[in-house]
């Protein structure tokens, strides 16, 4: 196998054929009539009964290109170029009369966010009749439709369901309702928006067959919008990853997934962590060029290990390899190495005292709901406690009882064999300083009038004691101990980025030299590569200055990854507990054995994987 | 799985399950509560505070006879508690007492003022409202044409100026200086009601409206665009509706709900504004017969006055919210 | 670990830098900068100018009777006569000082009072937090105007006494707001943080919350001072003000209404001049107001923003 033949121009044979419902050509889209492109070149299509996966991180540009798939662009961009042909009629050649026609009924959309679109002041019966109702002609019996794709899409078919509002549904009805709306009128071409984003993994099972389900038996084509690899992994064949605009990688899933060729794609792959392996996660550092700023060669250059200078020179064509397009030109170094993902190795032996935090019958709640009953936990030195649950199961509210910030708690928790008072203001500094919170939220968590320095240096101050000189060397040292330079401490946060200030709260807890770390979900609000780095920065940081750490998350994998034991919580209740391998893979709770069966799992080569793939080049 | 944890907040209790009852008895016992503070407050500036209040009123003109006269009209021989009781009591059953400038009874001086001030008010309202909706519809609709630019500049021009100086202003414009066509005084003859001249009731009208339609305009015009720039109208939009479905039946209903809350504060405004507005053009409603009570010290009238006011505003505040909360249903129904 | 790349600077909406240790500053600076800000400090300086420099500047006496009544303009009194016959050029020079610094003071008491009983009703909580907001709301069943003429029917127009009565009549509506953005900001998770880093509830308020507050702040005090002067100006005109012979705008508009057809200038400039002071201190709130809600989002940033902040951050 070697690198196929450059290619230019739309991409026609290997991908597309006749047979297509759903064929993209050079899809452009810019900014306002002159502007940079946010999404340029976009080729690829769909047979009918099938999903595509696009896949990409935040300025992928997956949404762009989502909503152009039914002519539109947000407030401020423009489709400039490229054909849109469904069954053969050119969507972006339409008149307003003509697209509006199409849309709804020829295709429709599932988006994000139902919550946010789903009129609030409208019953959802109107709403769902209204995705009939405007496209006369295309349904004989809309009530009755109405109510037949309901029952389709699992939802209670009564007339009581039809008079509610959105608000007064559950998140997974109201994405049922979306689904049910974009298969009213049969469409032609489905296109989905990260429509599980939100969801417990279990509805997000549901919703993923029924999608599946619903895709085969009316032969639409689909076109599924995801940043989560996994959930994508198990419902598409052919998969598109985008970054910086463009599609670096296409081809079938088995492929792409499994023996990734684009440096962006393997970089991709390997952040993302899995349930079954504790491996070392691989993050891309650095950030994803915006519209505008990417350059004259392959956007990805900056961040990518392969890069020669010709790389920067020009834009790479999509070449043809092993049965998918890439737009790579040095394939062909690429293809001889293969990641391999080391496995982690055992955490060390615990010294000191046998556990430094332990939680004993701990009950809490918000007035007078109980949110949390009876936990127990103990936390060893040096070592790493996961907490899982969903949303709803008490994981935070621990977190906040053990920190101090929720004083409405009875039992007793111990932390380095003294018990804790309830509340922060009750304790002592010295308690305070040793046991640090990281919070989930890094646009809410640093003060947008302090600066980083300022924000790192206050621990050192108010803790330790530090004088001025010594702070400010100490703060710089954090800092770079975190991966930041010294150079960030003159920066205001709204100047970072995710991760960056992600890192900084880091740097503001490590500044206390405290002995327990607890982390409440730090890195749900993160790309997957910036998730994959703060976590190996976790996990080398909790080794070097021996701290414990509580690590508070919803998602199974990343458990894997830092954490030797685990606890599974549920409405409040701790289900299952006892060292991560035994958790995960021989769970004995009715209710984790189901989470591990929903969870969405990536099938990625493990590091004993063989040969780089030797597979012919297509024709 | 979730991303977030929500705490479990708590569990929907009786009151969330009639938003509307709930609302409406607790604004009503607040309002009772709040309007018997006003009536102390008002009693006490102007009995207790002024130390004698007898000699305050009459001033220069006291003589014996007459502070004799005031203080048993007042009960100002009593204690302190004892004139509040007899002031309240008397408030609540309609004897109001008699006005200390010309001896009419209260009620019979203030009656007349008031429907004419009502009228006002309500057919000031009234326009008002249509006028400012229309105009920040459509500016939304046409966000950022040279309509909406200029609407939108004047709008914040003018809710920056003093009633009074709209009022001078059209007075120039419309009467006196530019052209001749209104009347620019509203003396009607004492005893007739404002609709039976109703020449006399356009500069005050007009006045009143500029001075309110800027405030609706802009809260509708926001509302308007955050209603068509939301996800849902995205996603209209994406479901192949007509734009004339989405501005009626989407975006509208969303928007007029803050439209309310302005509108109903605008009219609470006019209770104020009502004074400076009467008192330029003559006009015969409680607002200027405040503005002379006051300059006359006419105790009873302007205790009568200012607790009428604040009765109003009361209720406004409490009809305003309860009908926003009708048009908005994630508040007025329960999960 | 190698360095993180130099970040991209992320696409804030229009917003002020910080401009060395004064925030505040910097958020009127920009501020000015903008189309809005700039005809709003033009206009509102422009009679601030007049209004302080008058006095001194009136070549003429404003208490004397120099010409008929309603005089017209001419060449020696440049706007005619008033009702008296006084020079309305010197009384309109001298009118506008008392008028502003009434109003000036008015906001101040007004803004103060109302931040203080907001700031300690929302961090506070509970009881105190209750009985604050229910004065609040009785304070705000009066029109601001009927509350100071309230005031002032029994015990006269004295001028400190109009000064509070308005002050106090905005410092409920100060207080909602503030009460209200402070309740805000408490919340936020870096309040929490100092929390947990053992700051004491008064260090917290000044460290972490109130520099937040500072942009909140300066809109209600911009929108207060606009009230203030229109007020001030209201209960001039209606003669509860400054009383005769004084030069007041409001007061002078009054007077010398009868005599519009005759000599309308001494009704017209001081009317314009009150006019342009609102309109220019309006303005100019609005103006920072924008800056610190970063309004004035370039529509690209907009639709940019969506596709590239993370999930969490939305």
């Amino acid at each position: 196998m070697t690198g196929g033949q450059p290619r230019g121009g739309p991409a026609a044979t290997a991908i597309s054929d006749e047979g297509d419902r759903l064929d993209v050509r050079d899809l452009e889209v810019r900014i306002g009539e002159h502007g940079p492109d946010v999404v340029s070149e976009i080729s690829f299509a769909v047979p009918a009964g099938e999903v595509l996966g696009l896949v990409g991180e935040s300025g992928s540009g997956k949404t762009t290109v989502a909503l152009a798939l039914l002519g539109h662009a947000r407030r401020g961009l423009r489709i400039r170029g490229g054909h849109v042909f469904l069954d053969g009629v050119d969507l972006l050649r339409l008149g307003p009369a003509e697209l509006r026609a199409a849309r709804g009924a020829k295709v429709a959309y599932v988006p994000q966010d139902p919550s946010a679109a789903l009129n609030p002041a409208m019953r959802v019966g109107e709403q769902l009749r209204e995705a009939v109702q405007v496209h006369p002609g295309a349904v004989d019996d809309a009530r009755g439709r109405v109510l037949e794709v309901m029952r389709e899409a699992r939802l209670d078919a009564a007339p009581q369901m039809l008079r509610r509002y959105p608000h007064q549904l559950s998140g997974g009805q109201q994405q049922r309702v979306s689904l049910a709306m974009a298969f009213c009128c049969r469409p032609a071409l489905i296109v989905l928006d990260e429509p599980t984003t939100g969801l417990d993994v279990t509805t997000q099972r549901h919703v993923l067959e029924t999608v599946r389900a619903l895709c085969r038996s009316y032969g639409v084509a689909a076109v599924y919008v995801s940043h989560d690899l996994a959930v994508v992994g198990g419902l598409v064949s052919e998969v598109a990853v985008m970054y910086a605009g463009r599609i670096v990688e296409i081809g079938p899933t088995a492929k792409v997934f499994g023996e990734p060729l684009h440096p962006y794609t393997r970089g991709l792959l390997a952040a993302v962590p899995s349930p079954l392996r504790a491996e070392v996660l691989t993050g891309i550092e650095g950030q994803p060029p915006r519209p505008g700023r990417r350059g004259t060669g392959c956007s990805f250059a900056p961040r990518c290990s392969f890069a020669v200078s010709e790389c920067r020179a020009r834009p790479p064509a999509p070449v043809l390899a092993d049965s998918r397009e890439v737009r790579c030109i040095r394939l062909a170094e690429i293809a001889s190495t293969h990641a391999a993902r080391p496995a982690v190795g055992g955490g060390p032996a615990p010294t000191g005292p046998a556990t430094a935090l332990s939680v004993r019958g701990v009950t809490a709640g918000y007035g007078r709901t109980p949110v949390l009953s009876a936990i127990e936990l103990d936390v060893p030195p040096e070592s790493c406690v996961a907490v899982v649950g969903e949303s709803g199961s008490g994981k935070t509210t621990l977190a906040r009882c053990i920190v101090g910030l929720h004083s409405n708690w009875s039992g007793e928790i111990t932390f380095d064999g003294a018990p804790l008072a309830r509340g922060a203001r009750d304790r002592p500094k010295e308690t305070l300083r040793r046991v640090q919170y990281i919070f989930q939220n890094p646009y809410t968590s640093l003060n947008p009038r302090k600066t980083v320095g300022q924000i790192v240096s206050w621990p050192l101050e108010q803790f330790l004691g530090l004088p001025f000189r010594e702070r400010s060397e100490r703060a710089v040292q954090v800092l770079e101990d975190v991966g930041l330079g010294g150079d960030f401490a003159g920066r205001y946060p709204d100047q970072l980025s995710g991760g960056e200030r992600q890192r900084v709260a880091i740097a503001r807890a490590l500044a206390a030299e405290p002995d327990l770390l607890v982390c409440d979900e730090v890195t749900s609000a993160l790309d997957v590569s910036v998730q994959a780095v703060i976590v190996e920065e976790l996990r080398r940081l909790q080794r070097e200055r021996h701290l414990a750490m509580i690590f508070i998350t919803h998602n199974l994998a990343l458990v894997r990854c830092i954490a030797q034991s685990a606890v599974v919580l549920r409405d409040g209740v701790v289900v299952e507990s006892g060292p991560v391998e035994r958790v995960l893979e021989h769970p004995e709770n009715p209710y984790t054995i189901r989470l591990m069966a929903d969870v969405p799992k990536l099938a990625v080569p493990g590091p004993e994987s063989g040969d780089p793939a030797a597979s012919p080049a297509e024709s | 799985m979730a991303t977030t944890t929500v705490p479990a907040g708590p569990a929907v209790s009786r009151r969330d399950a009639h938003p509307i009852l709930d609302l409406v008895s607790r604004r009503v016992v607040i309002g009772v509560v709040t309007l018997l503070v006003v009536s102390i407050v008002v009693f006490v500036a102007t009995q207790i505070l002024p130390g004698n209040a007898a000699y305050a009123i009459l001033g220069r003109s006291a003589n014996p006879a007459r502070l004799h006269a005031t203080e048993r009209q007042l009960h100002l021989n009593r204690g302190e508690l004892e004139q509040y009781w007899l002031w309240l009591s008397g408030l609540l059953t309609g004897k109001l007492g008699s006005s200390l400038a010309n001896g009419q009874p209260v009620w019979a001086l203030v009656k007349p003022r008031l429907i004419n001030s009502a009228v006002l008010v309500f057919v000031t309202g009234a326009i008002g409202a249509l006028v400012g909706v229309a105009l920040g519809a459509v500016a939304a609709l046409r966000k950022d044409s040279w309509f909406d630019h200029v609407t939108s500049v004047a709008a914040l021009a003018v809710t920056s100026l003093p009633e009074f100086v709209v009022a001078i202003g059209l007075i120039i414009l419309l009467s006196t200086v530019v052209w001749h066509v209104l009347p620019a005084v509203s003396l009607l003859p004492p005893g007739t009601y404002a609709w039976s001249q109703p020449k006399l009731l356009i500069l005050p009208v007009l006045t009143l409206v500029i001075v309110i339609v800027p405030y609706i305009f802009r809260m509708m015009r926001a509302a308007m665009i955050e209603a068509l720039e939301s996800d849902y109208v995205e996603m209209a939009r994406l479901k192949g509706a007509p734009e004339r479905r989405i501005v009626l039946r989407h975006a509208l209903p969303n928007a007029i709900a803050p439209t309310i809350q302005v509108i109903g504060l605008n009219f609470l405004y006019l209770a104020g504004g009502v004074v400076v507005v009467e008192y330029v053009f003559a006009f015969p409603g409680i607002g200027q017969e405040l503005v002379s009570a006051v300059a006359n010290r006419d105790i009873p009238v302007i205790q009568f006055i200012v607790v009428v006011l604040a009765a109003f505003y009361v209720f406004m505040n409490i009809l305003t919210d309860v009908i926003a909360l009708l048009a908005t249903p994630r508040r007025r129904l329960a999960r | 670990m190698a360095v993180a790349e130099p970040s991209a600077p992320v696409a804030a909406p229009a917003r002020a830098r910080q401009v060395g240790r004064h925030p505040w500053l910097s958020v009127l600076w920009t501020a000015a900068r903008t189309p809005r800000g700039a005809v709003g400090l033009t206009l509102a300086g422009l009679v601030l100018l007049i209004a302080v420099v008058g006095p001194s500047a009136a070549a003429k006496s404003p208490d004397a009777l120099l010409m008929q009544p309603y005089a017209k303009p001419s060449g020696q009194f440049l706007l005619g006569g008033d009702f008296l016959g006084r020079d309305v050029l010197s009384r309109v020079l001298n009118g506008g000082l008392e008028l502003l610094i009434m109003a000036v003071a008015a906001t101040a008491i007004g803004v103060a009072v109302g931040a203080a009983a907001g700031i300690s009703a929302a961090y506070l909580r509970g009881r105190p937090d209750g009985l604050i907001m229910r004065t609040v709301d009785v304070i705000l069943a009066f029109p601001q105007l009927v509350f100071a003429l309230l005031l002032v029917s029994v015990l006269g127009p004295k001028l400190w006494l109009i000064v509070l009565a308005v002050g106090l009549s905005h410092a409920p509506a100060v207080a909602r707001v503030i009460r209200s953005a402070t309740l805000d900001i408490s919340e936020r998770d870096y309040v929490k943080v100092a929390e947990l880093q053992g700051m004491r509830p008064a260090t917290v308020m000044g460290r972490e919350i109130l520099p937040n507050l500072i942009s909140p702040l300066m809109v209600e005090a911009g929108l207060r001072l606009t009230y203030s002067i229109v007020i001030m100006a209201g209960l001039s005109f209606l003669g509860f003000g400054q009383q005769p012979p004084a030069a007041n705008w409001g007061l002078m508009i009054n007077e010398n209404r009868a005599g519009l057809p005759l000599n309308p200038w001494a009704v017209i400039v001081p009317a314009a001049l009150i006019a342009l002071l609102t309109i220019g201190t309006n303005t100019f709130t609005d103006a920072v107001a924008r800056v610190t809600i970063g309004v004035e989002r370039r529509p690209e940033e907009a639709a940019l923003l969506d596709e590239l902040t993370p999930r969490g951050a939305r």
